[in-house]
C-alpha cells in the first residue's frame, strides 16, 4: 500500500508516493535522482548515506520514508549557496580529505551538522563527532585537519 | 592564463576530481543506469564443499518481473583465474560457500531476490577441508579432481648459499612461527557491473576493475568472443586496495545476463555479499630462522610459507613473488633458503590486498631481527643498522638496489621516538622497517602504461591514458607532471581514464606502480608535444629550441622574458593553416625491470622503496586493549610530487595497518564468514587512531622516477603489524606470533609469563 509524503529537499517541494518500507535513501536515490548521497551498507553501520533531516545529521538509510514526511532535508547536493562551497567542502578539497570519496558526502554533511552546533571544535569533539562514519582511504587525519580549518573560519 | 604553472612538483595540489567528490556529483557504479535495465542477484552455495545434484529454477521462472535465470548447466564458457580452475557458475560441484550457482535478472532486485530464495537446490555435502595444514596431509579430501594433495603447481623456491651449515655456525639463531589471518578490503562502495550488449554483439561492461585492459582479454577468453568485441568502462571507482585486481564471476555472470535478456544488467552487491564474496588477504603460516654472528652481522635466513589459497586460484597466487622480496632483500643476508606453498581448501578465495603479501613476510621478518637483537645483546636499532642495505647493491635475489635511504629511516625514527625514554606502566616502544617495489612490478609480460597527450587551440591538455584512479590522486599527480613539463596550470589539464576504446594500454592500478609508470609515459607525451612546438617557437621568436623555456601557458625566451609567445598561439599556428596539423604526443613507458626466473631471482622492479616505522603502545593489563600513543614512519619516496597526497597514502595506510595488527580478521566457521558487517568487522574509526602521528620523508631522487618519485601507495602498510608486535613484546615481555593482537590474545600472552 503505498502512501504519499512530502518532503522539502534542499529547499525544493516533493511529493511522492512510497511503499512504506522504503528509506528515505531509497527516495533520494531512486525517485529523486539525488545520487550524491552514497549507500554504504544499508544497515546503519557506515555513515555513507547522511543527510540533514530538520537540521540533525541522520543514516538516510534507516529512515523509513513515511517518517520523514513533512521533513526539511539537506543533502550534499544542497550544501553549496549561490554557486559557493560551503566552507567544510572547500576545506575537505584543500586539506586533500577525498581520495575515492565514496564516504566523503556522508562526512561532509556530519561535520557540517557538528561545526553548527560547535563553530570551532576541539579535536576531541570532531573525532567523536565523526565516530558513524567510516573512511576506509584517508586514516581520518586529512578529515580531522579538514573539519578544523572549516571551524577556524568565520 | 592564471595558476601556478612552475615549482608544482613537490606543492600541495588538491586532487583533480576532489569537486566532484564534495558536491556529490561524482558518478560512482550504483549511480549508473540505462533505460530498461534490469537488476541482477546471484544464489550462492548453502554448503562449503557438496556436490550439486539437481536445480529446480521453475518456481524462480515464474516471479513476475523475471527474464532470465541462468545456471552452471545452461551456459558455456570458460573457467576464471591464473589455474583456469574458477568457473564463473558452477555445475558438478561447490567449493566454497561464496560459490555462484545460479544468477536472476529481473526488472527490480526484489523481484530477482524473490526468485533466488525460490530456487532449489539438492546437494549432496561433501567432507571439507579449512585448514591448509590438514589439506596437504594424506587422505584429505581433495577440492579438484586434478590437484593431488590439494598442492598447487604454483610453488615457490629461492636458495642461495648454504643456510644449513650457516644456521648451525651461527653465534645466535631465533626461530619461531607467525600466522596471519584472512583479512578482507571493506572498500566502502560495494562491488558493481552493468552490463550492455548493443545490436552488433559488442559488450559494453561498466565496472570498477582496477586491470581494464586486463579484463577485456579475460572477457574475451571466458565468453568465447574477440577482445574487439569488448569495451571496458570504469565509473567513479569507491575504493580498490588490489580487491579488484581480478575478473570475478560477479562480472561474467552480470555480461551473460544481459546476453540473454537483451537488455542492460546491472548487480549490485549488498555489503553483506561485499563481506562475504569478495577477496581477502592470504593467511600465512610463516616458519622462519634467522642467525647472526658475535658481533651481530646477520648470517642466515631460512623461511617456510604456507598459505591458505581457498578454494580458486586469483592474481594473488603471485604474492609470494613480492612477500619473499623483504624476507630475503630488506636486510643483507648472503645466505638463503625459502619455499612458499600455497594449498586449495574450502575457504574464501585469497586475492591481492595493499603490500601484497609484503605486510605477513614483514610481521615475520621484523620480530625476528628484533629477537635476534636481544639474544645477541645489541640494541635492537643498532643492529639494524648493522645490517640494512646501502645504495648501490645487489641483492641475493639479484634486485639491484640503486637509491636507498633505509640507513636515514631507521635514524629519523629512532631519534623521533626516543627508545630510551622512561615508560609509564605496561609502555613499550617498537620499530620494523620494509623493502618493496617501488618501480613497477613486472609479474605480467607488460608492466607498460600508454599515454596520449592532445593539446588543443585554447590550451586545454587532455591525457588519454589506461592509468585507473582508485582514489589514490595518480591522476592528479599525473596532470601536475604534466602542467610542470608544458608550463601550463594543473586547472588546464584534463586525465580521462575510464574507457578502453580511448586510453592505451595499462596493465592495471597495483604495485604501487601508477605515479611512477603513468608518470614517467606522460613526461614522454608532455615531451613528445615540446618537441613538434618547439620549432614553431623558436622561429617565431628568434632563438634556438634549446633557449625555449616553458612557463604561464606560454613558450618564451630563457633570459629575456619579453620575448614570449602563448603556447595556445603556437597551437593554433600549427593547426589552422593549409595542410595544417593537430598538436598530440605519445607516450609509452615500460620500466627497466626484469620477469622473476624460476629459481626467483631478476630485478622484478626498477627501483625499491625503503621505510621504517616507530611506536610507542600502552597495554591495559585488565583488559589487554592495545593503545597506541605515538606513531612516526619515515619512507624514502624518491622525491615528493604532491604532499597533499603522500600524507594520504600514508596515514590512510597507518590506519588500514593499524586495522590489520589490532583489530580486523574475518571469522570464518566451517568456512563462513561470521563477521558480515561493519559492526562485527571492526575497521579503526577516527577516535582509534592514534593522537600523535609524525611522517617524514626523505628524498633521494631516484634516476628512474618522475621527477626522482618511487612509488608509496603500498609502502605505508607493510611495517605496521611487526612494529607493533614489537612495541607490545616490549611492553609485555612476551613476544605475539599471530595477528592481530587482539585484547584476548594480549592477555592470554600476559597470563603465559612465567
Ligand atoms: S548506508 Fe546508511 S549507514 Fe551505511
Ligand atoms: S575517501 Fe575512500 S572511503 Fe573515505
Amino acid at each position: 500500500m503505498r502512501v504519499e509524503i512530502t518532503l522539502t529537499v534542499n529547499g525544493d517541494p516533493y511529493s511522492v508516493h512510497v511503499e512504506p518500507n522504503r528509506t528515505l535513501l531509497d527516495v533520494l536515490r531512486d525517485d529523486l535522482g539525488l545520487t550524491g548521497t552514497n549507500r554504504g551498507c544499508n544497515q546503519g553501520d557506515c555513515g555513507a548515506c547522511t543527510v540533514l533531516v530538520d537540521g540533525k545529521a541522520m543514516n538516510a538509510c534507516l529512515v523509513l520514508a513515511p517518517d520523514a514526511d513533512g521533513a526539511q532535508i539537506t543533502t550534499i547536493e544542497g550544501l553549496a549557496t549561490g554557486g559557493r562551497l560551503h566552507p567544510i567542502q572547500q576545506a575537505f578539497i584543500d586539506e586533500g580529505a577525498v581520495q575515492c570519496g565514496y564516504c566523503t558526502p556522508g562526512m561532509i554533511m556530519t561535520a557540517a551538522a557538528l561545526l553548527a552546533a560547535h563553530p570551532d571544535p576541539t579535536e576531541e569533539q570532531i573525532r567523536n563527532g565523526i565516530e558513524g562514519n567510516l573512511c576506509r582511504c584517508t586514516g581520518y587525519e586529512s578529515i580531522v585537519r579538514a573539519v578544523r580549518a572549516a571551524g577556524r573560519k568565520p | 592564463m592564471s595558476g601556478k604553472t612552475q615549482g608544482l612538483i613537490g606543492s600541495r595540489v588538491p586532487k583533480i576530481d576532489a569537486w566532484e567528490k564534495v558536491t556529490g556529483t561524482a558518478r560512482y557504479g550504483h549511480d549508473i543506469t540505462l533505460p530498461g535495465m534490469l537488476h541482477a542477484r546471484i544464489l550462492r552455495s548453502a554448503h562449503p564443499h557438496a556436490r550439486l545434484l539437481a536445480i529446480d529454477t521453475r518456481a524462480a521462472r515464474r516471479v513476475p518481473g523475471v527474464k532470465v535465470v541462468l545456471t552452471g548447466d545452461g551456459v558455456t564458457c570458460a573457467n576464471l583465474g591464473l589455474m583456469q580452475d574458477h568457473p564463473p557458475l558452477k555445475s558438478g560441484k561447490v567449493r566454497s560457500i561464496r560459490d555462484e550457482i545460479a544468477a536472476v535478472a529481473a526488472t527490480s532486485e526484489e523481484a530477482a531476490e524473490e526468485a533466488c530464495r525460490l530456487i532449489k537446490v539438492q546437494y549432496e555435502p561433501l567432507p571439507a577441508v579449512f585448514d591448509p595444514l590438514e589439506a596437504m596431509k594424506r587422505g584429505a579430501p581433495r577440492i579438484h579432481d586434478k590437484v593431488k594433495g590439494n598442492l598447487l603447481s604454483f610453488n615457490y623456491r629461492f636458495s642461495s648459499g648454504d643456510v644449513d651449515s650457516a644456521l648451525s655456525r651461527s653465534a645466535h639463531v631465533v626461530e619461531g612461527t607467525y600466522t596471519t589471518r584472512f583479512v578482507t578490503h571493506a572498500c566502502m562502495e560495494p562491488c558493481f557491473a552493468l552490463a550492455s550488449w548493443d545490436p552488433q554483439g559488442r559488450l559494453l561492461l561498466h565496472s570498477t576493475t582496477q586491470i581494464p585492459y586486463l579484463l577485456q582479454g579475460h572477457m574475451a577468453k571466458v565468453l568465447g568472443i574477440p577482445g574487439s568485441a569488448i569495451r571496458i568502462k570504469q565509473p567513479v571507482i569507491g575504493g580498490a586496495f588490489g580487491s579488484k585486481l581480478d575478473t570475478y564471476p560477479y562480472e561474467v555472470i552480470t555480461a551473460l545476463l544481459a546476453r540473454e535478456a537483451g537488455r542492460p544488467v546491472r548487480l549490485l552487491y549488498s555489503r553483506e555479499e561485499e563481506f562475504v564474496c569478495s577477496p581477502t588477504r592470504q593467511p600465512m603460516i610463516i616458519k622462519m630462522a634467522t642467525g647472526c654472528d658475535a658481533d651481530g652481522k646477520l648470517t642466515a635466513r631460512r623461511c617456510e610459507v604456507i598459505l591458505d589459497n581457498g578454494a580458486y586460484t586469483s592474481w594473488g597466487i603471485t604474492t609470494p613473488h613480492i612477500m619473499l622480496l623483504g624476507i630475503t632483500s630488506l636486510y643483507r643476508v648472503e645466505n638463503v633458503l625459502l619455499t612458499a606453498q600455497s594449498v586449495y581448501t574450502n575457504n574464501p578465495t585469497s586475492g591481492a590486498f595493499r603490500g601484497y603479501g609484503n605486510p605477513q613476510g614483514t610481521f615475520a621478518n621484523e620480530q625476528q631481527m628484533e629477537a635476534l637483537a636481544h639474544k645477541a645483546g645489541i640494541d635492537p636499532v643498532e643492529f639494524r643498522l648493522l645490517n640494512c642495505n646501502q645504495p648501490h647493491s645487489v641483492t641475493p635475489q639479484k634486485f639491484r638496489i640503486t637509491t636507498c635511504a633505509l640507513r636515514e629511516c631507521i635514524e629519523t625514527c629512532r631519534d623521533s621516538i626516543d627508545f630510551k625514554a622512561p615508560k609509564e606502566g605496561l609502555e613499550g616502544v617498537g620499530m620494523a622497517s620494509m623493502f618493496h617495489v617501488a618501480g613497477g612490478g613486472r609479474v605480467y609480460k607488460s608492466d607498460g602504461c600508454g599515454v596520449i597527450a592532445k593539446l588543443d587551440d585554447f590550451a586545454r591538455l587532455t591525457l588519454m591514458t589506461g592509468a585507473t584512479e582508485i582514489g589514490t590522486g595518480s591522476d592528479t599527480a599525473m596532470a601536475m607532471i604534466a602542467a610542470e613539463e608544458l608550463g601550463l596550470p594543473v586547472e588546464n589539464v584534463s586525465v580521462i581514464n575510464n574507457d578502453t576504446d580511448v586510453g592505451p594500454w595499462d596493465v592495471g592500478i597495483h604495485a604501487s606502480r601508477t605515479t611512477f609508470i603513468a608518470g614517467n609515459a606522460t613526461i614522454l607525451a608532455a615531451r613528445d608535444i615540446k618537441a613538434q612546438l618547439a620549432p614553431h617557437a623558436a622561429e617565431k621568436l628568434g632563438c634556438t629550441e634549446e633557449e625555449l623555456e616553458w612557463f604561464g601557458g606560454a613558450i618564451r625566451v630563457t633570459g629575456d622574458h619579453d620575448r614570449s609567445i602563448p603556447i595556445d598561439k603556437v597551437v593554433r599556428s600549427l593547426h589552422f593553416r593549409e595542410q595544417g596539423k593537430m598538436v598530440v604526443g605519445k607516450g609509452f613507458y615500460d620500466p627497466p625491470n626484469e620477469f622473476q626466473a624460476r629459481d626467483m631471482t631478476g630485478n622484478v622492479s626498477s627501483t625499491y622503496a625503503f621505510a621504517t616505522h616507530a611506536c610507542r603502545v600502552r597495554v591495559d593489563p585488565e583488559t589487554g586493549r592495545i593503545t597506541v600513543l605515538k606513531f612516526v614512519a619515515a619512507h624514502d619516496v624518491g622525491r615528493v610530487i604532491n604532499p597533499l597526497g603522500l600524507d594520504g597514502q600514508i596515514e590512510g595506510a597507518i590506519a588500514q595497518g593499524l586495522g590489520m595488527a589490532l583489530t580486523e580478521q574475518v571469522r570464518l566457521d566451517q568456512g563462513r564468514m561470521q563477521n558480515t558487517s561493519f559492526l562485527d568487522y571492526k575497521l579503526l574509526m577516527a577516535r582509534d587512531m592514534p593522537r600523535d602521528i609524525e611522517l617524514h620523508y626523505i628524498e633521494t631522487n631516484d634516476p628512474e622516477g618522475p621527477y626522482g618519485a618511487k612509488g608509496v601507495s603500498e609502502a605505508g602498510i607493510i611495517p605496521i603489524p611487526a612494529a607493533i608486535a614489537n612495541a607490545v613484546a616490549d611492553a609485555i615481555r612476551v613476544r605475539i606470533h599471530d595477528l592481530p593482537l587482539t585484547p584476548e590474545r594480549v592477555l592470554e600472552a600476559i597470563k603465559s609469563k612465567p
